[in-house]
């Protein structure tokens, strides 16, 4: 029973969202955006959560492999949604259903596939450069999406519209309990202490035969494959994207999501989303103060408490000695 | 050929002005090994602070002839920055002296949006006229090229500043105690060299250049705002980058590279096909390339991890 104790939290998860996914009609439209944004911020921060914090590699483009994911679920959707939905016997749930799978893991490979990309020469890199490389990195996205040409398949720099509205609580909490169980499981395991090595000592790590290497890019496709179907969702949620969506301030969002958690601390994190997604919503009468406060918070939790709110040492288990 | 030589003028007035930020980082990035991710908002800071003080001279502002309202301006504006500069470095920097290098670039991500965002509360989230500094006439006698002498006086005062760096750095007994710690900072610690009076100064002398780097670049765009300052400083920080960080000499080709290549490439965006808008994405694809390719930059010197 304790063996499979993920496994069972991961499907309870399922089920739940399934249920609530059932009664969402019951949920004022209001609230049921927050709650969506929430799910969707929660893969986000966690997927980054593994790059910078288990790993302790510094990216800044998470938002531009949002929207790879974004844009491949998206552009899948409007050109091949009808032809599979037809495929799968007409408008039905679960004809929609699997197209949007379909349509999300597009989109989440799509992110995958630039991330190794980006990732492999990158990678070599260290701390600052890395960063500043994953920020450029978001930045040549958003130029190259900007200047498609505006009737074409990516729309331009206006962006995407008319993007059917498919994401849902069920969608939104699962890809959330997916991308939470495969992080943690694969951290915790014997393959994922590899990661907490890279970060704890890259030399170290290299010296004991840890391909350093191999964990980073490993982790920065998989942080990337997460990050992409959360912008399939975000695509789903809002119907229409533009580049300008997902610009360098979107990537600092999830990034402070990710400080105030507390690097490396999956609950950490996953609270932090709750609480910021929650809070973004309540200070949107002051949204002119609310990037001040939010730096601010970056600044001052780094110079009083940088393990961030749930440290991950709370939750390491105690060892015998 | 005409319009060649044209945008490679263009890229250089623009390139001098990224060369000057890039000053900015690479002389931090020399004694404390950090990304000062905020130093291009101290380059808006500059062109804002510019802006005001031309707005509380007012009437001084017409009475005097250019060259001395223009060079009052410039000072005033490079003091204020220079200030700021030290201010940043105190509250924010310094209590984080000893801890990993990550925890302080986050906390220079953290100044940079909170400069932005304060900016846009106190200046407005608007685009602001930049009142010009001077007449602007072509300068004649050049073909049918077109260069103004704002764009010429820009260029010179920038290489100007650039020169009085050097002299700084050469030639002082700080700018001596600056290298001492850029090449170790224990070492120099323990000859008697004050390093935090050392980092105050190299944050001081970097704002004061951004600041400068500011004016100028309101001089030949002029319309300012808050967040003007993101994009030329990565481009900036991709120029120190390029020249090898840590680098002074460095920096100051590296701006002019990547000015040159981005109005190149805006210029003849036509002819090879691309769209002009990529002229943006150029400074980033020309830092992935060199670091693959060339880690330490086109000056620096190769440097081995130790354990």
């Amino acid at each position: 029973m304790m063996k499979y104790k993920a496994q069972i939290a991961l499907l309870i998860a399922l089920a739940v969202s399934l249920g609530l996914s059932m009664c969402s009609g019951q949920i004022d439209d209001y609230y049921l955006d927050i709650l969506l944004n929430v799910g969707i911020n929660i893969t986000l921060a966690v997927s980054l959560n593994l790059v910078n914090g288990h790993t302790g590699q510094f990216s800044l483009g998470h938002a531009g492999f949002m929207s790879l994911g974004a844009y491949g679920a998206s552009v899948f959707s409007l050109q091949m949604g009808d032809r599979l939905i037809t495929v799968f016997g007409g408008q039905s749930v679960f004809a929609t259903s699997v197209t949007f799978l379909i349509a999300l893991t597009v989109g989440g490979v799509c992110a995958a596939a630039c991330g190794w990309l980006v990732g492999v020469p990158s990678l070599r890199l260290r701390g600052d450069y890395l960063a500043i490389v994953t920020l450029g990195f978001n930045e040549i996205i958003r130029v190259v999406l900007q200047n498609t040409s505006g009737d074409g398949a990516f729309g331009g720099a206006l962006g995407l519209k008319g993007i059917p509205l498919y994401t849902n609580i069920f969608w939104t909490f699962g890809v959330a309990a997916v991308t939470i169980y495969t992080i943690s499981c694969m951290v915790n395991s014997t393959y994922g202490r590899g990661f907490l090595a890279v970060r704890d000592d890259e030399v170290a790590a290299e010296a004991m035969g840890v391909n350093t290497v191999r964990y980073k890019v490993t982790a920065f496709v998989l942080g990337a494959f997460f990050a992409g179907l959360a912008g399939g969702l975000y695509a789903h949620l809002r119907g229409t994207i533009s580049p300008e969506g997902f610009n360098f301030l979107k990537s600092v969002d999830v990034v402070v999501i990710v400080i105030l958690g507390g690097m490396g601390s999956t609950p950490g994190v996953v609270l932090a989303a709750i609480v910021l997604t929650l809070l973004n919503e309540k200070l949107r009468d002051f949204e002119q103060y609310r990037m001040v406060v939010f730096s601010l918070i970056l600044i001052i939790m780094m110079i009083v408490r940088p393990q961030g709110l749930l440290p991950a040492t709370l939750f390491q288990r105690r060892k015998n000695a | 050929m005409q319009q060649f030589v044209q945008q490679l003028l263009n890229g250089l007035f623009l390139g001098s002005i990224y060369a000057l930020i890039a000053l900015g980082y690479t002389m931090v990035y020399g004694v404390l090994r950090f990304i000062n991710f905020a130093h291009g908002d101290v380059f808006m800071l500059g062109a804002f602070a510019g802006l005001y003080t031309q707005k509380a001279l007012g009437p001084l502002m017409t009475s005097l002839p250019w060259p001395v309202s223009a060079a009052l301006v410039l000072v005033i504006s490079m003091a204020t920055c220079a200030i700021a500069g030290i201010v940043i470095e105190l509250l924010a920097y310094r209590p984080l002296r000893n801890r990993p290098r990550l925890n302080v670039l986050i906390t220079a991500i953290g100044v940079s949006l909170f400069l932005e965002y304060t900016g846009q509360l106190v200046f407005g989230a608007t685009q602001v006229p930049f009142p010009p500094l001077m007449p602007s006439h072509n300068v004649s006698g050049l073909g049918e090229l077109t260069v103004t002498n704002v764009q010429v006086l820009v260029l010179l005062a920038a290489v100007g500043l650039m020169l009085g760096l050097r002299f700084v750095v050469m030639r002082t007994r700080l700018g001596l105690a600056m290298r001492a710690m850029s090449l170790n900072p224990t070492a120099s610690s323990l000859m008697g060299v004050n390093n935090s009076i050392v980092i105050s100064f190299t944050f001081g002398l970097g704002s004061a250049l951004a600041a400068a780097g500011g004016i100028f670049y309101a001089s030949l765009y002029p319309s300012i705002e808050p967040f003007m300052g993101i994009i030329p400083g990565l481009k900036a920080f991709v120029a120190a980058v390029l020249g090898g960080i840590g680098n002074i000499p460095g920096a100051a080709l590296g701006g002019l590279i990547i000015g040159i290549t981005e109005t190149l490439v805006a210029g003849y965006s036509q002819k090879i096909g691309i769209p002009s808008g990529y002229k943006e994405g150029v400074a980033f694809v020309i830092l992935i390339l060199i670091l693959i390719f060339k880690p330490s930059g086109l000056l620096g010197k190769v440097e081995r991890e130790k354990v």
